[in-house]
């Protein structure tokens, strides 16, 4: 259940694992889930958070890079505290991943075509126009974002949000 | 609108069944005051928020219900923060109630203000900010039934003042008091497992009749799960050596045929090897601490593992268990006895492997390495092994101890002989010194027909003799013995063993402060023993008074040192012995 995740600048990438928490939706719940990553010295790679389709609950997805023996710990730690529900690790291949990307980035009269013509080659959009400079969206698998962003770059990338990536399991196709 | 925040709150922990309070009062937590002076509930007023924390902790290790704190905002939440973190790694269940500033000033950096769900959150099982009155009685149900199952622990409930003044109209209330159902649905994410799964027991019951050299190693689950009738029965049908932790000293009668006492870095040199050597560890309740293994890759190399524990997150934190069983100590242990009978019938013997040369090694190591040490001569230092020995003799046999941290404290574990279950009552994850004289007091007023005697060494002493006047002005009749060596003993055994003798810090001196004249201060009768031949009839004394707290100050020799002892981060296979069996610490 490990996969690859993006690391600044192209360099060595490192190993990080996917876990879907489901939260009590209430004050002090993000915070806990949080600490006992960080009490570690745990990295969050990326986080998001948003109530479920019933109110009462959150579902937390977390990025972090870890190995996988002190994960097992920090998830049975995870599994303790009251306001968790369930948590489980989502494994790459089995699953569907988004992440939403908005871009800022210098477009000179001379690129600005090429640059639009990337974007929707990703099936990304322009939101925003300046005189020399777009802004575009991409939302995409992680690793979409990470291509284009590659891509960009050497235009000479002015902001850049990433939502931190959203997952659920694939569903079963057989029977 | 028929209460108030502040009624309702005192309400809540009357029927909760609290019939004592250990608190200290301060602005934030002041309306609650008012309607304490009209509940039955008794309020020890301590005199540092520690001590009533402590005192919590006390109070539960010896009855097993649910110790009560209650301080104000700020300081005082965090002067809890320590007695929460004890609580926290040893499993007491305990709840303490704190102010907080009121809502509206909540973040503003008010008077007393700070942030102590925020500070408490990784010392505590839960904790929980109260925001609106109505929400209180729920709160303190929530609170007091995740305090008490599962893996026992503390919660705290932090409440702003504005909810339980009533001259506020946002601590108007309609009382509600919520159904058990009502509790259970509202912690969707809290289900403690507590049975055993059937086909691991089987698994474990296999192991047991197959191992040569199997050991029993009881933690404090036994003591949480009230499970020391159980381990008794599976012990004695199997008839398997039985060490006990220093969380789990009392579970397992010391003068049993089958006992092999502690284990550890300073544990019996038979219950340390027998572990070591062990085909079989059968952990009941107890969480392969590191002052247990030594150094883990070479910890019992050649034993398989039953690790039987109500928190699945202590499975496999440390060593990989070949079964590992979710649930409660006492009711496994329990279907474990059955799965036994089920398949070896009553003749359990007959149907386990030849375990006489085990047997017989124990036995060997037994008498050749018990604990011992050198009785001084006449007019030398007293041995605070002796003072120990004296004290104990003289004692009732059920008579509770509380210890603090350090060579005392090991002293004690060691020399203290443990019949009963809960009469030892002790700091042992977090290490807090200063923890018995809070401690035993809260142990005192849980079981006021027991004798309580704290043991003490200076430098905890001098951490919280203060709740003495607390003791003096409530009649609780504690007996404190400080073993003083006008030294922080642990550290310096540490600086003289593995830091060439160079003592950094460590010398408190003898007689600064005058123990005997501070506890007369504090109301106390206290004495001072110098010799060897002073120490009984000074017990006898102290055993005789019942109307206020003893203090017997013991003058020790500051050069006894705690044998055994596995030096840090070796392999329990390299314990030391006393000098005088042979073992090179000296």
């Amino acid at each position: 259940m490990t996969g690859q995740a993006r690391s600044s600048g192209g360099q060595t990438p490192r190993k990080y694992h996917v876990l879907s928490v489901l939260v009590e939706n209430r004050a002090g719940v993000l915070a806990r889930v949080a600490s006992l990553f960080a009490r570690r010295g745990y990295n969050i790679y990326s986080l998001a958070v948003a109530p479920t389709d019933d109110e009462r609950f959150s579902r937390i997805t977390v990025v972090v890079d870890v190995e996988s023996a002190p994960l097992e710990q920090v998830v049975k730690q995870l599994n303790k505290l009251i306001n968790v529900i369930k948590i489980s690790e989502l494994d790459p291949r089995d699953s569907i991943e988004r992440e939403l990307m908005l871009l800022t980035v210098k477009a000179l009269p001379d690129t600005r075509s090429q640059i639009i013509e990337l974007v929707e080659l990703f099936d990304g959009r322009v939101l925003d126009v300046g005189h020399d400079e777009l802004t575009v969206s991409l939302d995409e698998h992680p690793g979409r974002l990470d291509d284009l962003e590659e891509l960009i770059r050497p235009y000479g990338i002015i902001d850049l949000q990433r939502t931190g990536r959203v997952a659920l399991p694939k569903l079963e196709h057989s029977g | 609108m028929n209460t108030n925040g502040g009624e309702a709150l005192i309400k809540s922990l009357e029927l909760e069944g609290v019939e004592v309070i250990f608190g200290l009062p301060g602005g934030a937590i002041l309306p609650v005051y008012d309607p304490i002076i009209d509940s039955p509930i008794r309020h020890i007023l301590v005199r540092h928020e520690q001590g009533a924390g402590h005192m919590a902790e006390g109070f539960a290790h010896a009855t097993g219900r649910p110790g009560v704190a209650m301080v104000t905002s700020g300081p005082a939440a965090t002067n809890i923060v320590t007695p929460l973190c004890d609580a926290y790694m040893d499993s007491v269940p305990m709840v303490v109630i704190t102010g907080q500033v009121a809502t509206p000033s909540i973040g503003t950096d008010a008077f007393q203000e700070c942030d102590t769900v925020g500070i408490t959150r990784s010392v505590t099982k839960h904790n929980e900010l109260v925001t609106r009155a109505e929400d209180i009685p729920m709160a303190i149900r929530q609170a007091f039934h995740i305090a008490t199952t599962g893996r026992p622990g503390p919660v705290l409930v932090d409440i702003p003042k504005d909810i339980v003044d009533p001259r506020n109209p946002s601590s108007a209330m309609d009382w509600y008091w919520p159904t058990d159902a009502e509790v259970a649905s509202s912690l969707p994410g809290y289900k403690p497992t507590t049975k055993g799964h059937p086909k691991k027991i089987k698994e474990a019951a296999q192991l047991i009749l197959a191992a040569e050299r199997p050991v029993i190693y009881a933690g404090g689950g036994i003591l949480k799960a009230r499970a020391a009738e159980a381990l008794l029965e599976l012990a004695e049908l199997t008839d398997i050596r039985v060490v006990t932790t220093l969380m789990a000293r009392g579970a397992f009668p010391d003068d049993h045929r089958l006992c092999l006492g502690m284990p550890g870095m300073h544990g019996n040199y038979s219950a340390v090897t027998a572990m070591q050597q062990s085909d079989l560890l059968i952990a009941l309740g107890s969480r392969f601490d590191d002052r247990v293994t030594g150094k883990v890759d070479a910890f019992a190399p050649g034993a398989k593992i039953i690790h039987v524990d109500i928190d699945p997150a202590e499975l496999g934190k440390v060593r990989r268990p070949d079964v590992p069983i979710v649930g409660d100590c006492r009711l496994v242990i329990e279907e474990l006895v059955r799965a036994v009978r089920d398949l070896a019938g009553d003749d359990v013997a007959a149907a386990s492997p030849e375990r006489a040369p085990w047997n017989q090694a124990i036995s060997g190591w037994q008498e050749t390495f018990p604990l011992v040490y050198e009785q001084s001569e006449p007019g030398g230092l007293l041995k605070p092994q002796y003072v120990l020995e004296e004290l104990r003799s003289r004692a009732p046999e059920d008579c509770i101890v509380a210890s603090g941290v350090g060579q005392h404290q090991m002293w004690t574990s060691q020399y203290w002989k443990f019949n009963h279950p809960y009469t030892w009552v002790n700091s042992g994850g977090l290490g807090t010194m200063g923890f018995s004289v809070p401690a035993a007091i809260g142990a005192k007023v849980g079981r006021p027909d027991r004798m309580v005697w704290a043991v003490d060494g200076d430098g905890c002493f001098q951490m919280t003799a203060q709740e003495l006047v607390t003791a003096s002005t409530e009649r609780i009749p504690i007996k404190v013995a400080i073993l003083n060596n006008a030294y922080l003993g642990m550290v310096r055994q540490w600086q003289e063993m593995f830091y060439e003798e160079r003592y950094s810090e460590v010398y408190l001196s003898p007689d600064l402060p005058d123990y005997v004249k501070w506890a007369e201060a504090m109301g106390c009768v206290a004495m001072r023993v110098e010799s060897p031949e002073e120490v009984g009839p000074a017990i006898d004394k102290a055993n005789e008074i019942n109307d206020r707290p003893v203090v017997l100050e013991f003058r020790t020799d500051s050069s006894e040192k705690v044998f055994p002892m596995v030096p840090a981060g070796l392999s329990n296979s390299e314990i030391v012995v006393d000098p005088s069996q042979g073992g090179g610490g000296r």
